[in-house]
């Protein structure tokens, strides 16, 4: 008789994954480049176009690379928790332009303020490919041996920096 | 004043669906025969005020009352009258009002077309179904009310989304929702099936009019979605196995298993309470569909705005309504007993055999559109689960149920013999198998997907044929072959309609993903593409002003062989208020294909890129659709239902109380 | 003034004469098929509900660029799509890859369908023994022998 049974048992199951469900983001993509060595690129810089960088100049620190550009909207709002995490010294933080005109970019750090050690200039969007970028800002932390151990999706918050970055950081400085 | 008096209308209605969720249970439990008599006019009452509500709702919508939000988010004052009315279900809140409207309206035909059924089994079928009402109207009333206002009144609206701005956007959530909510119908019977303890014949026989008109709906809303999806998006595509889709898909598949099995259910008392766990599962997915539409827990295109207090609420009402019901069938359906045996071959075991593969095939559907969501809340990653995935799966489960469909009719009830249904379907196979070899050549090329699928389906129709021709050879006596056929019931004619219908469906479906083709070019005015024997000349594109949105308009004159065929006018809208840019494919419809143009950017002064599509038998894909619901309406007008309403009442009191 | 009709007179002669069959759209209509064959089992992650094909979100143009570029360089569908999970994960697949986790999405259905109907056949051969119409053995047997009575 407990075969009766198996229509509300499934039933549960079914309710309880939903419920989990809602609380879930069914259009974030997590990065499968968490634990990867961060894919290489050498760019022209934003402010200096004949300079280039390249994230092995990086080896040996910890640092933060933001993908920014000057049409997004979401972009403004990470802005000034950007600007305190440069300000703090905490982490050096790099910025990578995404398919943006130059000018526009430049014009937009100069009215909002650059907290950006330098951006590097990504006009076709490559380096975003190879690095997963589907949507900006997303925002990465890069370890001392150059493997990505974070990535956020979306604009950083006071909560995110204080409660999942800046530990990670210590953490990595230590090591 | 008039906004307000909506809320009260919905409130009234909620106070009038208690009424009559108490009255008839509590009723029926005590077996008073006061209360249960007054669930009808309680019910009556329910539809007055909800109809009252909705047509408040639809005046300030004509009335263009920007104070109203939601009136503001859905309308403008430049957009047709037509459309004005067609958005009170164009977003969340008045959607669900359409749906407590249809909801209103099944509970009123079963308080009109009940009169041969016990007190008792009324009171609880509507008693159950106010349950449900009184659930949705809360839902409106504390979390998403449509009659919400501003102050001050918005000067002019948002304006509809210019994808919903469109015949078929009118049609297909009506149609849709008399579907999903016509399933509470057979629930409801279910369900107090299960609380009397009574699971009989007749109780098959009372819901499977219901419960067919239902599905009936049901078939036309998804067909017509799919086609609205077809010229509106401007793609060609006609299904892309997306969650909202499939949301409306599981209870199809369901209620298809449910019709066949309440089939057994009244012809040989069989399978009672399986028959009853269907008619949960039907609900309980109409339901969980309402609830991935507007949780925001699957992406879709075609999901509402999304709220997370939605999402909790709806569940509550799935965990309430659904689970109450399936711990009640814990409880009784143990003692519902087994009902008259049948051979392993019988049409009894054909039936069983349709169920097990429409309700395997609901359960994949639902496998995959859930998986990802699975997999994410175990953290073990995210996945996609689309269309690759569906076809790979769901085409194999369909092909046995093709087959079954040409053997089951003719299987005699009880027991069945192989020898005898193989030489009364010999000439099927034959020309089936003939249809198979012989038709793709007429298309230009042989293929096994092809060929299958025509075998399939000239299989399901010449079978459909053979029933016929036994119908007219078999019957008794001189008469003519005329009086013979028309002494046939109708459900017959309406199964056989419906089967061919999945026949014609098939051979749609068949012809149009083995045999489109579309081209891609770019084009100055003057040149010409070919394609599918047809061609098309590129005559420049023009501005033109519509009544909500500028557009390009392309002039495309077709000829074939020299001879003028017809003229397509596809366009590129931008839509004013919302500056959205809308493909509008132009499409020439015929019954062995269809042209299908749409532009794409410009790319020069003068040149655009035009992508051209011939796609052969596609509109039998909703032809057969529609011949489908048509034999279910067929089947559910069938004189056996009209006349029980004629024998007296008190026979079946009399007959239910022994 | 009276130039313009003997222009629009030219200009009409000479339309069907520069009127062409059209030129397909993208440079290379055979690799451009295969490009968009892939791109239809591929997700869009801007517009989540297109595939990479349908869509026209920037990003879906940059990787159809990318699919294209990878296709003309000769690396074959396999490579493609792995260079696109690399970065992406499987999300951007529609058709989901056959892994231990997605074991029970692949065979589901067909386990389902088998277990349907081997509980249906079960049921089958176990009602074929049931008694029919509810009478029970024991009253079979008292009714043949009511009736034997009433014969003598």
């Amino acid at each position: 008789m407990t075969r009766f049974a198996i229509p509300v048992a499934v039933f549960v199951a079914l309710v309880g994954l939903l419920y989990v469900g809602l609380g879930l983001d069914p259009r974030e993509v997590p990065s499968p480049l968490i634990g990867k060595p961060a894919p290489h690129f050498e760019l022209p810089q934003l402010h200096e176009a004949t300079k280039t960088f390249s994230e092995r100049d990086m080896v040996g620190n910890v640092w933060v690379l933001n993908v920014w550009a000057s049409w997004c909207v979401s972009c403004r709002e990470e802005h000034p928790v950007l600007l305190d995490l440069a300000a703090s010294g905490a982490v050096p933080v790099y910025g990578l332009n995404y398919k943006d005109k130059r000018e526009d970019g430049l014009a937009w750090l100069k009215g909002m303020g650059d907290p950006y050690k330098t951006s590097i200039f990504d006009f076709e969007g490559r380096v975003g490919i190879d690095y997963g970028v589907y949507g900006v800002p997303e925002t990465y932390l890069i370890d001392k041996k150059g493997v990505i151990r974070y990535k956020r999706i979306g604009p950083l918050t006071p909560e995110i920096v204080k409660n999942t970055l800046l530990p990670l950081v210590k953490e990595l400085e230590r090591a | 004043m008039i906004p307000e008096l909506g809320q009260i209308a919905l409130a009234l209605a909620l106070c009038l669906a208690l009424a009559q969720a108490l009255l008839g249970l509590v009723g029926a439990a005590r077996a008073q025969t006061v209360w249960m008599a007054a669930t009808r006019p309680a019910a009556r009452g329910q539809l007055a005020f909800v109809a009252i509500a909705f047509a408040l709702l639809t005046y300030s919508f004509i009335a263009n009352d920007f104070s109203v939000v939601y009136v503001e988010s859905n309308s403008n004052s430049a957009l047709p009258l037509h459309y004005r009315i067609a958005g009170v279900w164009g977003g969340h809140e008045g959607s669900m009002l359409l749906w407590i409207l249809m909801l209103s309206v099944w509970t009123f035909g079963v308080t009109l077309f009940s009169r041969q059924l016990p007190l008792e089994m009324v009171a609880r079928v509507l008693g159950v179904m106010g349950l449900v009402s009184t659930g949705f109207l809360l839902f409106v009333l504390f979390t998403s009310n449509p009659f919400l206002r501003r102050f001050p009144a918005a000067a002019d609206g948002r304006d509809l989304n210019p994808l919903l701005q469109d015949p078929g956007m009118v049609m297909h959530p009506p149609m849709l929702y008399m579907g999903y909510v016509g399933f509470s119908i057979a629930f409801s019977f279910a369900v107090a099936a299960l609380l009397s303890g009574r699971l009989d014949a007749a109780w098959a026989r009372w819901s499977r009019p219901w419960t067919t008109a239902a599905w009936c709906f049901l078939t036309v809303g998804i067909a017509l979605g799919s086609g609205w999806a077809y010229y509106e998006l401007g793609w060609g595509g006609w299904w892309f196995w997306d969650p909202v889709e499939n949301a409306s898909f599981m209870p199809w598949l369901t209620g298809t298993a449910l019709i066949h099995s309440l089939a057994v259910t009244e012809k040989r008392g069989a399978f009672r309470s399986w028959t009853v766990l269907l008619a949960i599962l039907a609900f309980a997915l109409s339901l969980l569909g309402t609830f991935l539409v507007r949780s925001g827990v699957l992406t879709s295109v075609h999901a509402f705005a999304t709220d997370p207090t939605r999402g909790i609420f709806i569940l509550a009402l799935l965990v309430i309504v659904i689970g109450g019901s399936l711990l009640l069938y814990v409880w009784r359906a143990p003692k519902i007993g087994l009902g008259g045996s049948f051979e392993p071959l019988s049409r009894e075991s054909f039936l069983l055999a349709n169920n097990v593969i429409f309700a395997s095939a609901a359960g994949s559907v639902l496998l995959g559109t859930l998986y990802p969501l699975a997999l994410d809340a175990s953290g073990l990653g995210k996945i996609s689960v689309g269309p690759p995935y569906f076809e790979t799966v769901f085409v194999p489960l369909m092909a046995p149920a093709l087959f079954l469909m040409g053997v089951g009719p003719l299987a005699r009830w009880k027991q069945a013999s192989l020898p005898d249904l193989a030489s009364r379907l010999r000439w099927a196979l034959a020309a089936a198998v003939l249809a198979a070899l012989a038709l793709p050549f007429a298309m230009g090329r042989w293929g096994v997907m092809v060929a299958l699928g025509l075998l399939l389906a000239a299989w399901v129709a010449a079978s459909g044929a053979v029933q016929i021709w036994e119908k007219v050879r078999n019957a008794a006596g001189a008469a003519s072959a005329w009086t013979r056929l028309s002494g046939v019931p109708r459900a017959t004619w309406g199964m056989l309609l419906a089967h061919f219908g999945v026949a014609v469906f098939v051979v749609g479906v068949t012809m149009v993903k083995g045999y489109e083709s579309e081209k891609d070019v770019r084009m100055e005015p003057g040149d010409t593409v070919e394609i599918g024997g047809y061609t098309f000349r590129f005559d420049g594109v023009r501005d033109v002003n519509g009544p909500n949105y500028v557009a390009g308009r392309a002039q495309i004159p077709v000829t074939r062989n020299g001879k003028p065929v017809t003229t397509l006018y596809p366009e590129k809208r931008i839509y004013r208020v919302q500056n959205q840019p809308m493909t509008e494919a132009a499409i020439d419809t015929g019954f062995t294909r269809d042209l299908y143009v749409s532009l794409g950017e410009a790319v020069s002064d003068s040149a655009w890129v035009v992508r051209v599509h011939h796609k052969p038998f596609i509109d039998w894909i909703w032809g057969g659709c529609l011949l489908m619901a048509l034999g279910g309406a067929l089947a559910a007008s069938d004189r056996r239902y009209r006349l029980a309403a004629k024998r007296q009442p008190e026979h079946y009191a009399a007959a239910a109380a022994r | 003034m009276p130039r313009t009709p003997a222009l629009l007179l030219a200009a009409l002669l000479a339309a069907p004469l520069a009127a062409k069959e059209a030129a397909p759209a993208a440079a290379d209509p055979v690799l451009e098929k295969r490009v968009m064959a892939l791109a239809e089992e591929l997700r869009c992650l801007v517009c989540q509900n297109q595939t990479l094909a349908e869509s026209n979100a920037p990003l879906a143009e940059d990787l159809r660029n990318q699919v294209r570029e990878r296709m003309r360089e000769g690396k074959s569908d396999r490579e493609v799509v792995d260079f696109l999970v690399e970065r992406y994960g499987d999300f951007v697949l529609y058709r989901p890859p056959l892994k231990a986790t997605t074991v029970l999405l692949w065979f589901g259905p067909l386990l389902l369908l088998a277990a349907g109907f081997a509980v249906l056949l079960r049921r089958v051969q176990r009602r074929r023994g049931a008694v029919e119409s509810g009478v029970s053995e024991a009253n079979h047997k008292r009714a043949a022998e009511l009736l034997a009575g009433d014969e003598r």
